[in-house]
């Protein structure tokens, strides 16, 4: 059914619905009130696999040198970060990061432009 | 710290793929004697990974023709098309791909590679916005790293992915360019593309289609992806190679825009290279002719995938999602995929062998590329000795399973 405003379909994404719809925003908080903290432990939890021994994955940890994770998996953990996040972070962006934590205010960073 | 010491990790990775005793980086064909045979250490080899789709590369008529343009018009050109100007036949060629398309413009680049090096890197600019497939062809990637375009990732044949992307732009100012494939080199398989076009028209990109894998292959005439999904004229550049179905080397981008010449004086792999050689553009020509004049290679083709794909699947072989001329055959590491290359060798098969990170996914991989003018006995003997192996090394079990799988073309 399109929208009788814009002529637009009615589908919406997640996301969508977060902007028009408050009623359903409470249940679907994270992408919407997503706090520092909720940023780093989605963050750790992608590179929980990539942990190199017993070093714990903290904010300071440097991902492409202190975690067992390739380029490429760097790059595909950034799409689905993306779109947890709902944010786009260009290739030469990703390319500047190095630590958890830049990652993680990046994240914050372009959540709070959009 | 030394020059080299940035590729240990590679270093490493490379003498362990050496240690089987043979080195598929460095396979050295000794004769070619046909498309789809080869003389490899002193032994005859059957070649099932050389995107030679159409046999052409012995076809009586471009090797002809090839040889006359050599005695007309000598071995090269010396110089790039911009500094030392076009020969006749680079213009014919131009029109004449052109024609093929149905696009009024077209440009002959000297490689596939090059092509979309240059027109991706110089289509978009500061302020715009590039949007590529995760499985993205390293050539694409590289153009990535030449533009000062903001470049976005979008999921392999995702177009649900590539929306969200679009949507979160905006209403930023810049142009957004999409870049596809019609076939994806690594497992096979085709792009959404009617669906990826959707979705560019409601957010008003631009669509960029590498159809080097797909011409001649796919679409009732051979013209790709664009075609056999009815979308040729909704892609506003398409972009090829002659180095796989039309069995030379050279690239070329055809479109309808009607600034698209001023491409010839800004894209760099353009001005800055030597142009193809005279017995190169003869070759393509009448490649061309062949692939417009015999549809049935195009069938024989498929019939050949449907062979080695269905074969392989009764086998048990985890391969790519679909039909498709490349056959992906997924192993479960670095190490057996060299392994098993190296048995398919000894074996007297020639195909290739694809680990990370040349891989999407960090899958290792068989990368088997099929003729039409293989046999049919050629690829079951060829099925049955990878059959044989897989056994060997664990990578399937003794009993064939039965499976049926969707083809599509």
């Amino acid at each position: 059914m399109p929208d009788p405003g814009t002529g637009e379909p009615l589908l919406r994404t997640a996301h969508q619905l977060i902007v028009e719809n408050d009623d359903i925003a409470s249940t679907l908080e994270l992408p919407r009130l997503a706090s520092r903290l909720d940023v780093i432990r989605e963050i750790c939890r992608h590179l929980a696999p990539y942990q190199a021994g017993e070093r714990p994955i903290v904010g300071a940890t440097v991902i492409a040198k202190d975690l067992t994770i390739d380029s490429l998996a760097i790059m595909d953990m950034v799409m689905e970060l993306e779109d947890s996040f709902d944010v786009s972070i260009p290739m030469n962006v990703v390319a500047e990061i190095h630590t958890v934590d830049q990652l993680a205010d990046t994240i914050l960073d372009l959540r709070a432009k959009r | 710290m030394g020059l080299f010491d940035r590729h240990a990790g590679l270093l490493e990775a490379y003498r362990d793929v050496r240690t089987t005793g043979a080195d598929p980086f460095q396979i050295r064909m000794e004769r070619v004697l046909s498309p789809t045979e080869a003389i490899i250490n002193g032994r005859k080899m059957l070649l099932v990974g050389t995107n030679n789709y159409f046999g052409l590369t012995f076809d009586p008529s471009c090797m002809e023709a090839a040889i006359e343009a050599i005695r007309a018009e000598g071995t090269g050109t010396t110089g790039s098309r911009i500094a030392n100007g076009s020969y006749s036949e680079h213009v014919l060629l131009e029109q004449e791909i052109a024609e093929f398309y149905g696009k009024k413009h077209c440009m002959v680049f000297t490689t596939g590679y090059q092509a979309n090096l240059g027109v991706i890197s110089t289509l978009v600019g500061q302020g715009d916005h590039l949007l590529i497939d995760a499985d993205s062809h390293a050539s694409i990637y590289d153009a990535c790293k030449m533009t000062q375009a903001e470049v976005v990732r979008f999921k392999h044949n995702d177009p649900s992915s590539l929306e969200s992307r679009l949507r979160r732009l905006g209403d930023k100012p810049g142009n957004r360019l999409v870049i596809l494939e019609g076939i994806y080199s690594m497992l096979g398989d085709s792009a959404p593309l009617r669906e990826f076009v959707d979705v560019c028209k409601k957010y008003g990109a631009y669509v960029l289609v590498d159809e080097a894998h797909s011409l001649g292959a796919l679409g009732e005439t051979g013209r790709g992806l664009c075609e056999s999904t009815g979308v040729l004229d909704d892609c506003h550049f398409i972009v090829g190679t002659f180095s796989k179905t039309l069995g030379a080397i050279g690239g070329y981008c055809v479109s309808n825009d009607p600034d698209f010449d001023i491409l010839r004086v800004t894209v760099r792999s353009y001005m800055f290279t030597a142009s193809l050689p005279p017995s190169i553009v003869a070759s393509v020509r009448q490649a061309l002719r062949v692939v417009k004049a015999r549809p049935e290679l195009r069938k024989q083709l498929w019939d050949n995938v449907a062979t080695l794909y269905d074969g392989l699947s009764a086998q048990g072989f985890k391969l790519g999602p679909e039909h498709g001329p490349v056959v992906g055959v997924h192993l479960p590491d670095r190490m057996t995929a060299v392994g098993f290359w190296r048995a398919m060798l000894d074996a007297g098969i020639y195909v290739n062998v694809a680990v990370p990170p040349a891989t999407p996914n960090g899958v290792s991989l068989l990368r088997c590329s099929v003729c039409a003018v293989h046999t049919r006995e050629q690829l079951e003997h060829m099925i049955e000795v990878m059959t044989g192996i897989g056994r060997q090394l664990g990578v399937i079990s003794g009993t064939p399973k039965l499976r049926v799988v969707a083809g599509s073309r």
